[in-house]
Parts: structure tokens; sequence; C-alpha cells
């Protein structure tokens, strides 16, 4: 997917002066933390579980080939196809030559970002092969003009039920539905034509068991089990981070998966696909193909950023994000926003590519505190910014500033001087008022609100005073 | 007890009046309190900007500065915090450095929680008349636990009637340099602490750290808000307010 990560400042304004998409975001906000908040009550002990998940997942990206290859093995043993793509251009590349060989002109989709970093219904398009999304919101997005995903589990969390009511009466040119069932059933029977005649079904993964050579799938709708069981080819494109060892330590991250996520003890459909159809089966393809991708995950493992690999794509961080919540997803300008699109981004995407994300951040940690695997969130954007800064990536003028401030601060008397003459100016600016409404040196802070005035002189100053007088 | 205050450089810049609110906090509870005056800045800044030398420099002199003393008290969570927590994982590869590191930080605290965890106040000074609504900030709720503490102090003060407001717990936007960064951003999360802070019908808003409370006041009086005071805790708990 094309990166717009660079203009994320303009694009975050733009979203603050969406008037439609502010009162979108105010209804999805409060769903999600409330939701998330309920369904913890019911774990006994969630530091615990976490700790557990947080393990394991340690333990895989500790020994990721290992895992890996473990996976493969059984995978292979179950009829499965196993597949390595360096990048999305690779998985394009792969995807493609699957689909010309099973002489595929249609292919349906359960939902999968990976399919949005390589750009892949793009690349089937240009092959001829028609992707068809089944997932409802991705199938929004895409027949709304291939409109990207603001969420990485509600890709239109964006459009209220007004937008569709329009967008489906538009593109589907049926009578306009305003009822949330009559929606979804028009969607349902749009979909149900492709799901019976496409050829291949292409899926995410939310984990790849790595005992059984399974690919564990969470979904809500039941898109998932068209897409994976009634054509002949299922093709499966994960990271190659979403291994973990046994089921076992699925069914621990399961507990926390759905709660995270959506708020729920358990997804509508929890699948977990081993292999291809046997011959005394009536379900399943015939080929079953994994595409593992890796896509910059393995220049993360055993750096500073490793703990990030642990990330199971529940959306948490997000739907507690007060810079997302504020702002929708598609201001970050690629496919993962809020907390963990910022540290992602600028690890897959190129670090030059995105050089507001790691400071779109008040670092208030509340991304960290709900994480179902513990990543310190906030710690991983600060390297990042010292990382930006090392490389020489930030404006010069904040670079010189900061700089320069640091040096004056270890200077106490200079420090003094300029704190004494610093306050004097505030004061001069806010006048007889108790506040400043323009500050020329941070005009950014004063567009939205006013700066309240200082109290006159530095403590210091004052401080020196009373002792003088005592 | 020698208790050294770190007044914060916010705080020695634009409000005076919480470190003396502070300082007679723990002068009145007892203890000998000295005020360093080569102090500037914890480092913080730099530190989250992604200045690393500068952060560390910074870190360096606060540590030679204030580890002559029994405690070291800070009326900010997120610059009480910095010195806890943060100034642990900045010298990796120089021990003595991590070991003087290490031994402040287990002799630092922010106001509220020094003031019960540590002196167990049974009283404090203050008096004030009305409603109260607290904004719990960031880092000292999240990383520091500094959630009980002031709401124990308050309740001791006469005549404050205590108003929680729903999303006490979320960030008002401020974020240090975010807030200058990404000002629209910042501004509009602030509204939304802003429109809390009004359900709550409370008259006064009081937080542990200055950022947030400029970020607050600033954005009230540009909604037109004239009247909510806001506070800083130590400022009320002394009496100043």
């Amino acid at each position: 997917m094309e990166i717009k990560s660079m203009r994320f400042k303009a694009n975050a304004s733009a979203s603050l002066a969406n008037v439609v998409l502010q009162g979108n975001l105010k209804n999805a906000k409060g769903k999600f933390v409330t939701k998330r908040a309920e369904a913890l009550k019911d774990l006994d002990d969630f530091e615990g579980t976490r700790d557990a998940a947080k393990a394991i997942r340690n333990k895989v990206i500790d020994n990721l080939d290992l895992w890996l290859e473990r996976f493969e093995r059984k995978a292979l043993d179950t009829g499965a196809h196993v597949l390595w793509a360096k990048d999305g251009a690779e998985v394009c590349r792969l995807v493609t030559e699957i689909a010309r060989k099973h002489g595929v002109k249609k292919v349906t989709k359960s939902k999968s970002m990976l399919s949005e970093e390589a750009g892949l219904n793009q690349a089937l398009e240009a092959a001829g092969i028609q992707p068809v999304e089944t997932d409802l919101g991705e199938y929004i997005l895409q027949v709304d003009n291939n409109e990207p995903p603001s969420h990485i589990i509600a890709p239109a969390v964006h459009k209220s039920l007004d937008d569709v009511a329009d967008l489906f009466h538009k593109v589907h040119g049926t009578p306009r539905k305003t009822e949330i069932p009559a929606l979804t059933r028009e969607a349902r029977e749009v979909l149900r034509g492709h799901f019976l005649t496409a050829e291949m079904g292409l899926s995410g993964g939310n984990f790849l068991v790595a005992e059984t050579g399974s690919v564990a799938l969470v979904t809500n709708e039941g898109n998932g089990r068209m897409v994976t069981t009634l054509p002949k080819v299922h093709v499966v494109i994960t990271g190659i981070e979403k291994v973990i060892p046994t089921l076992e330590d699925l069914s621990t991250l399961m507990r926390l998966l759905p709660r995270s996520a959506t708020g729920q003890s358990i997804s509508n459909y929890f699948s977990i696909l081993t292999g291809v159809k046997k011959p005394e089966e009536h379900d399943g393809p015939e080929h079953l193909y994994f595409v593992l991708v890796d896509s910059g995950r393995a220049d993360v493992i055993g750096g500073e950023f490793h703990e990030m690999l642990r990330c199971i794509r529940c959306g948490a961080c997000m739907n507690h994000c007060p810079v997302y919540q504020t702002i929708g997803g598609h201001a970050y300008g690629w496919v993962y926003p809020g907390p963990m699109g910022s540290v992602l981004t600028p690890l897959y995407a190129g670090i030059e590519n995105s050089i507001d994300l790691p400071h779109a951040a008040t670092l208030c940690n509340q991304c960290g505190i709900v994480c179902p695997v513990g990543i310190p969130l906030p710690e991983l954007l600060r390297k990042l910014r010292e990382k930006q800064t090392d490389a020489g990536l930030r404006p010069l003028t904040e670079r010189i500033g900061l700089r320069l401030w640091a040096w004056v601060a270890q200077q106490p008397k200079l420090y003094a001087l300029g704190a004494r003459f610093g306050v004097r100016y505030l004061k001069w600016l806010a006048g007889k008022s108790d506040r400043i409404s323009l500050l020329p040196m941070a005009p950014e802070w004063t567009r939205g609100r006013d700066f309240p005035a200082p109290q006159g002189k530095t403590f210091r100053e004052m401080y020196a005073a009373r002792r003088k007088a005592a | 007890m020698r208790v050294g205050l770190f007044v914060t450089c916010l705080v020695d810049l634009m409000r005076p009046s919480i470190g003396f609110a502070a300082l007679k906090l723990l002068e009145n509870a007892g203890c000998e309190v000295v005020v360093p005056d080569t102090q500037t800045c914890c480092g913080q800044p730099a530190w989250n900007s992604g200045d690393k030398p500068g952060a560390e420099a910074l870190a360096k002199k606060t540590i030679a500065e204030f580890e002559g003393f029994d405690y070291v008290v800070v009326p900010s969570g997120s610059c009480g915090d910095h010195i806890r927590t943060e100034y642990l994982g900045m010298f990796a590869t120089e021990p003595e450095w991590r070991d003087r590191a290490t031994a402040m930080a287990a002799r630092t605290f922010e106001l509220t929680d020094f003031l019960v965890s540590v002196l167990k106040v049974e009283a404090v000074p203050g008096s004030y008349t009305g409603s109260v609504t607290y904004h719990d900030s960031c880092t000292g709720l999240r990383s520091l636990g500094i959630k009980a503490q002031p709401r124990m102090l308050l309740a001791k003060v006469k005549g404050v009637e205590l108003k929680e407001m729903n999303g006490c717990e979320e960030c008002c936007g401020f974020g240090g340099t975010f807030s200058v960064k990404f000002g629209d951003v910042s501004a509009a999360i602030a509204e939304r602490k802003c429109d809390f802070i009004h359900s709550s019908g409370a008259r006064a808003v009081a937080g542990g750290d200055l950022g947030c409370l400029l970020n607050i006041e600033g954005k009230l009086r540009r909604m037109g808000d004239e009247t909510t005071r806001v506070l800083h805790v130590a400022e009320i708990l002394a009496g100043e307010a």
C-alpha cells in the first residue's frame, strides 16, 4: 500500500475539520472501551493470563526460525504448500501465480491486513483476477472506490449508518435502506453469489500453530468459513511472526484476543483449519497454500524493537488512544494506525517515510496498559524518536532548539537568567490579562486554546528574596 | 529528615505558588526542606524528544544535586516518574551512574505520594470552600500509581467537596512537546477533558501536574469558561488556592 504517513499532520487537521467523521468517531469511541472492560471482568486473572501470553509470544520470536521450520514441516505433512515471501511484491507475484495455475478468475477474501500491506487487490485486478472482499467492513470499503481501512479489526469504523445507506443505494442500485439488518442482508445477498462462484479463497491468519500445521481464524460474520471451505483453493497470507507453538498456547491467547479486540469472551466464529480436504471429507479446499511474509519483520528480530513482534493485532491500543480517538485511522497514512501503527509503520515502511508518527502520541501509556501481550508501546515510540534524532531526520530548527535548551539547562546561572527574561516576556505578552491568546514562539499552542499567563517572577527569584528577608 | 524539593522547570517559570505550597506542606509536616538553587530541569523533554545525550547530561546534573538528601520530592507525577523510572534505563553502560540513579530513585517521590505514603500526614494546613473535580495525570497515575493519595489528602481539607468526573483518567492531550507539535489534535483532546469537567458540575479542577493544568485552563478559557478554577492539588492542600 502506498504510504502517505508524511502527510500525517495535514491529514490529522483534515480529520478534525471533518464534522461527519468527528461524529462517527465519537459514536464508536466508548463502545470498544466499555465492552473490553466488561469482557475482562470474567477473566480470573488478567495480569497472569497476560504474562502467560507474553511468555508464549516471546518464546516464539526469540527463536522464530525454529518455530517456522516446525510449522512448515507439519503443514507440509497435512498436504499444504508453504511459500515464503520477502516483501509485498513477492506476495502479489506468488498469489497471482497460484491463481493462474488453478485457472482462477475470482477470489473471495476474508480480512487480511497483510494483503493491504502488499496492495494485493490492485495486483490481482491488474492480472485480470477479481478480488471480492467479504468481511462486511472491507466490502463496504471496496465498493466505495477501494477506500483504505481505518482500523485493523473494524475497517469501516469511520463510516456511519447513513454513509453506508447512501453507498449501498448508489452501488447496488437498490432502494435506500436505513436499518442495519436490512443493509447487512443486502450485502449478504450480493456476496452469496461470489462465495459460490469463486475458485479461490484468500484469508489472513490470526495464529499459525506449529504443533499441528494449522491456521487459526477469529471472525464474527461467518465469511471466513465460506472463503476457506467453499473454493477448491485456499491461500493463507500471514506475517512470519504469527506462529505459536501449541494448541494449548492458542487457548491461552484466545482468552485475550477477542476480549481485547471486540470485548467478546469468544468471537462468533473460531476456526482451526488443518490441511487439505481428505478423500473421506466433504468440505475444505483441495489445495492449501501458506504464504508466509517477511516484509521487514526479520529485521526487527533481536533489535531494540523486538517486543513489537509480540503484537496479536487486537486493536486495543488504538481503541484506547486519545489521538486515534480524535483523528481516526486514515490520518496515519498507511495500513496500521494508532500506537501499534506508529511503531510498525516506521519499522516496515521506513522511518524516513513516517517522521511524524512516533511523535503523534502523548505517551499517556493507556495503550501499554491495555496491550494483551504487554508491549511497552510508549517506550518503543520514544526509542523511534531517538533513532530519528540520531539519524538527523528531525527538522533542523527542532534539533538545534533541543540542543540549545539542554545546554542552557546545564548552566544554572545562564538558565536562571533566561527564565527570568522568559517569564517577563510572557507576562508582557499577557499584559493585564490572565492569559495569552497568541504565543509567537508556539503558535500551535494558541491556535486552539489560550496559554495561561505566568505569575510574573520565577520561583527561584522569589525563594531567594524570601530567604534574604528571613 | 532532610528533603530536597525539586520544583520543576514549569513551576519555576509559570506558577511559583505551587512550589511555595509544596514547601509549606513539607515544612508543616516537620521536614527540613532544601531547594537547591542550581536545579533546572530533570531532562524529560529531551528524553521524550529523542535527545539522549541532552537527557543524560541533565539526569547526571539532577542526581548530583539531589543525591545527598534523605528524600527528593517533586510536585509533578511526570517529572517524579522521570527521575524514579526513566533515569534507571539511561545508564546501561555506566554502572556508577546507574547505581547512583537507582539509589536516588528509591528516595524520590511525587508530592502527594510522599505526604501519604512516607510522612503519613494526619492533617493538612489548607482550607477551601467549594466543589473540586480531580484530573489524574497519565504518568503519575499509570506509572507511579497516584490515584488515592491526592483524594485522601483533599478529603482532609475542610470545605472541599470532591465531585468525580467521568473520564478522570483520560489523557488531557498535553503530552509535553506533543502540545506544540500537534497543537490542533492536542487542543481537541483537551476539549473532551473540559467537557468531562463541565459535566461533573465542579467549580474547580485540580491536578498534580502543571503541564496538564496549563493545557486544561487554556482550553477552558478559550471555550469561554471564565469561572472554573484550575488548581494544583498542593495549592488547595496548603491553603494557597
